[in-house]
């Protein structure tokens, strides 16, 4: 029980380095948001569960504080993107941009 | 020992989050870069109830990871409003 809990937390540990040098290194706001949010939603779910792990009559507590980071990491991330691909944010080598014909049809509907 | 290279590990990370926050060109940058950070806490908070020993910080966890969802919502409807 105790090294599963020990291996976990250190997975975790690695898992949030991570996200923080996508955070850094990538090269447009897209890039970031997916590289940020996907390693610390594992980086959580992992050191989350290693310290459950390693005292078991927490276990309850921390797989409620897991299914909770499991659910609003992701809608948190959309909502992100979608802000700023309405705020206007650049892309990195675009060449095609689907969503902007089908946001301009949605405004031209709305003002008839 | 093992808390130890964690918090090392994570410290590293949330320095080069708040690195892109300060050099980050765009105002949605910077909201990314809390985001990141706030789960990041979240995680710090937990490894401090295993070292101190106290369930509490479960708890300061929980409340904390609802505080930090509602403010990246927040801020990000404020932006796709103002435009």
């Amino acid at each position: 029980m105790k090294v599963i809990g020990d291996v976990l937390i250190i997975i975790g540990g690695i898992f949030y380095l991570l996200g923080g040098l996508g955070i850094f290194r990538m090269p447009d706001v897209f890039n970031r948001i997916q590289a940020g949010t996907k390693a610390t939603t594992l980086g959580a779910f992992s050191l989350i569960l290693g310290v459950g792990f390693l005292n078991p009559s927490w276990l309850l507590k921390s797989i409620i504080l897991v299914i909770f980071m499991t659910i609003t990491n992701p809608v948190g991330s959309s909502v992100l993107a979608r802000a700023s691909y309405l705020h206007g944010a650049k892309i990195a080598k675009l060449q095609k941009d689907d969503l902007k014909s089908l946001y301009e049809k949605e405004e031209m509907s709305q003002n008839d | 020992m093992i808390e130890i290279i964690v918090f090392s590990l994570i410290g590293i990370g949330v320095f080069f989050s708040v690195l892109r926050m300060i050099i980050g060109p765009e105002v949605t940058d910077r909201i990314v870069s809390l985001d990141t950070m706030n789960v990041m806490i979240t995680g710090v908070i937990v490894l401090l109830s295993q070292v101190f020993k106290n369930e509490i910080y479960l708890d300061i966890a929980i409340v904390y990871g609802v505080l930090s969802f509602l403010e990246t919502v927040v801020l990000s409807r404020y932006l796709e409003a103002k435009k």
